[in-house]
């Protein structure tokens, strides 16, 4: 609705005499609607958080027996999981590092100019993302059957990298239309050729949208199980030696990895957002 | 050279003979097509211009005239489809903008927001590899002469828009180029800032001695800065001069609507007289026009002639013989503060301007409802060319005989 009032019928909505009358009783309406949402998206992590702590002595670990540290410290003693959790980050960091660049190419060539065939890029992106992972990892595991490739940790980032690719580019394809072309014309004007431009006006310039595609990248490859079960092989990443365990009862180290997963990422979110303040 | 003359332009720049220097910037039969989805569009239409050292020449029209392409061209932003483009002397069509020699002040400024004033006014020279020492000396200079001196570490969004501007004028001046582009540069300011940067804009020119070409929409803008102008339409060059010759002697109907307040009369023209028509713009009324052959005026046909408004007398009486003079009713009075303008309503069916300086003693002269005469030397009826761009000869005839 709001996209079809002009900008001064929004204007003087939000200047509406009995705007202000109504203001009281949502005071307390919106924080109230804001803290649950915040509860329900946080209660989860919480409890994971939680029980890493947990001392517990069976083989499930669901009910509470008292604080220990004693998960931190035998972090590393199950072998399985250890190798798991090594895959599942070195994947991550060359999935973040391979589909971030090809991401950022395809989203500045997307968002900059348009070309023979732009269009139906667009279109295969929105598909990539939209497209239901079961369908992807299914049609991927055929193609690597076919092609006859051994599945294994090379076909997990193969396999990473093709969805990661869309979410990258379709975040810097934002950035990138939200740039003035003349910025780029003003670096080519006082004398930088094409790399100079693009690493010293353009890049700095698309910097967040660069930014908050590879941290998307990278929560998508830690914790992705669809996709990479299909192309795995015999490989096993941290999801999959989740899900296996479950089974028999997941040990309270899943739960400690999965803290320090999660604080990785916040503490990724913050140094991405002070960036962002201090540089745009 | 297919290009206007008057004699002042002829001894500043056009066609220097041998050993001459050349001039700064040459345009030779340069024309830009866009494909669209509707066919072609023409932007720029084979234009001719010579634009010599040290000049401040301004490209006026309105917009879609073709004057921000026919900039971007002289920047290399845009490859003209046809002609050539000389910096002094050299064809520059195909080099790319970081190697021509000029630099352009965008409509947006285009500042790099992730760098301090002092990088960005820096950006240029650290791109050609200039000394460390040299660099900040040089930096420093010019931010002394936009006046931004103690804002070196800023960031872009931290200055107002007016300081912005100065900056982009810092980092493009920089450069030494030679020539400077300003794409409509004081679009973005209010009127005050605006008229402060005009000035402050003529004052860096003359100090730097840089040719400046200046887009810009804003007749008075151009009016008020340039040495000389060409008002643009449709990919055209309409006329092109000094800002007076412009506005005392606009040659067509376009330049003489687009600059100024423009009066038009159109009537049959009786009789001939050498180069002076007899106009007869309403019964028993005649206007002296004079130059008028130029325009392509002949006996029996219709001629469009325009006053500039500040020239008309109003009167009761009828003015003496030897004046133009027209009748007319007075429909609407305007106060403007230091003048007063008044719309009348000629027997003819047109209406006409007349701007009257309000001295101390032109109070009411005429109000509403009453019937005046108006009248104007002769010398300034203004005989308009009606058809597109004439060849360029009757051009040259025009602007030369009104001297």
């Amino acid at each position: 609705m709001s996209t079809l009032i002009s900008p001064q019928a929004g204007r003087q909505t939000t200047s509406r005499p009995d705007r202000a009358g109504r203001r009281p009783r949502r005071r307390w309406l919106l924080p109230l609607w804001s803290w649950l949402v915040i509860a329900w998206l946080a209660s989860p992590i919480i409890v994971m958080i939680v029980f890493g702590f947990n001392d517990t002595t069976g083989k499930f670990n669901i009910r509470w027996q008292g604080f220990t540290l004693r998960w931190y410290r035998d972090l590393f003693t199950i072998p399985d999981l250890t190798q798991a959790l090594e895959n599942s980050l070195t994947i991550a960091v060359i999935v973040t590092v391979l589909a971030t660049i090809m991401g950022t190419l395809l989203g500045v060539a997307l968002g900059r100019y348009r070309f023979r065939g732009s269009g139906s890029i667009n279109l295969l992106m929105f598909a990539n993302i939209a497209a239901p992972e079961v369908v992807l990892g299914a049609a991927l595991l055929s193609l690597f059957l076919t092609v006859g490739v051994p599945r294994g940790y090379w076909t997990i980032v193969i396999a990473q990298v093709m969805f990661s690719i869309a979410y990258v580019a379709v975040t810097v394809r934002a950035r990138m239309a939200g740039l003035d072309p003349s910025l780029e014309e003003a670096a080519r004007d006082l004398g930088a050729g094409p790399y100079a431009t693009f690493f010293r006006v353009t890049l700095p310039s698309i910097m967040p949208g660069v930014l908050a595609g590879a941290l998307l990248t990278c929560a998508l490859s830690i914790d992705d199980f669809i996709i990479t079960s299909f192309n795995a092989g015999n490989t096993v990443t941290f999801p999959l030696w989740v899900y296996g365990a479950s089974r028999t009862g997941v040990p309270p180290q899943v739960n400690v990895m999965g803290t320090l997963i999660f604080m990785l990422g916040v503490l990724l979110a913050l140094v991405g957002v002070v960036y962002n303040r201090r540089k745009v | 050279m297919d290009v206007v003359k008057t004699p002042q332009q002829a001894a500043v720049t056009v066609e220097p003979p041998p050993g001459e220097p050349v001039p700064a910037i040459e345009l030779v039969k340069i024309a830009k097509t866009f494909s669209s989805r509707r066919g072609i569009v023409t932007a720029v239409d084979a234009i001719d211009l010579v634009i010599g050292e040290g000049e401040f020449f301004s490209l006026l029209g309105p917009s879609g005239c073709g004057k921000t392409t026919t900039l971007r061209m002289i920047g290399g932003f845009e490859e003209p489809t046809e002609g050539q483009i000389l910096l002094y002397g050299d064809d520059v069509v195909g080099v790319p903008p970081n190697h021509r020699d000029v630099n352009m002040v965008f409509q947006s400024y285009a500042l790099f927001p992730h760098m301090s004033v002092f990088e960005n006014v820096a950006f240029g020279l650290r791109r050609k590899a200039v000394s460390k020492a040299e660099t900040k000396a040089r930096v420093g200079d010019m931010l002394d002469l936009v006046q931004l001196d103690g804002k070196s570490d800023r960031r872009p969004r931290e200055l107002s828009g007016g300081q912005q501007q100065r900056v982009a004028l810092a980092r493009a001046l920089v450069n030494r180029p030679r020539a400077l582009l300003l794409d409509e540069p004081l679009a973005a300011l209010d009127l005050k800032l605006r008229q402060a940067m005009q000035l402050e804009l003529k004052r860096i020119q003359r100090e730097v001695g840089i040719t400046f070409v200046f887009v810009t929409h804003d007749q008075n803008e151009a009016l008020t800065m340039s040495d000389r102008l060409v008002v643009m339409n449709a990919g055209r060059i309409e006329q092109l001069g000094s800002p007076r010759e412009v506005y005392e002697h606009p040659r067509t109907r376009f330049v003489a609507g687009f600059i100024g307040t423009s009066n038009l009369i159109t009537g049959r023209v009786r009789a001939m007289d050498g180069s002076t028509a007899l106009l007869e713009a309403a019964a028993d009324e005649c206007l002296v026009v004079p130059e008028a052959a130029s325009a392509g005026a002949g006996v029996g046909r219709d001629l469009d002639v325009t006053v500039r408004p500040e020239k008309i007398v109003i009167s009761e009486d009828r003015p003496g013989s030897g004046r133009c003079a027209i009748r007319g009713r007075v429909a609407e009075v305007v106060y403007l503060g230091t003048s007063t303008q008044y719309a009348v309503a000629t027997a003819g069916g047109t209406e006409l301007s007349v701007f009257v300086q309000n001295a101390s003693d032109a109070d009411d002269i005429a109000g509403r409802g009453a019937d005046v005469w108006l009248s104007w030397r002769p010398d300034h009826s203004l005989a308009l060319v009606t058809t597109q761009p004439a060849p360029a000869e009757s051009r040259s005839d025009l602007s030369g005989g009104n001297q």
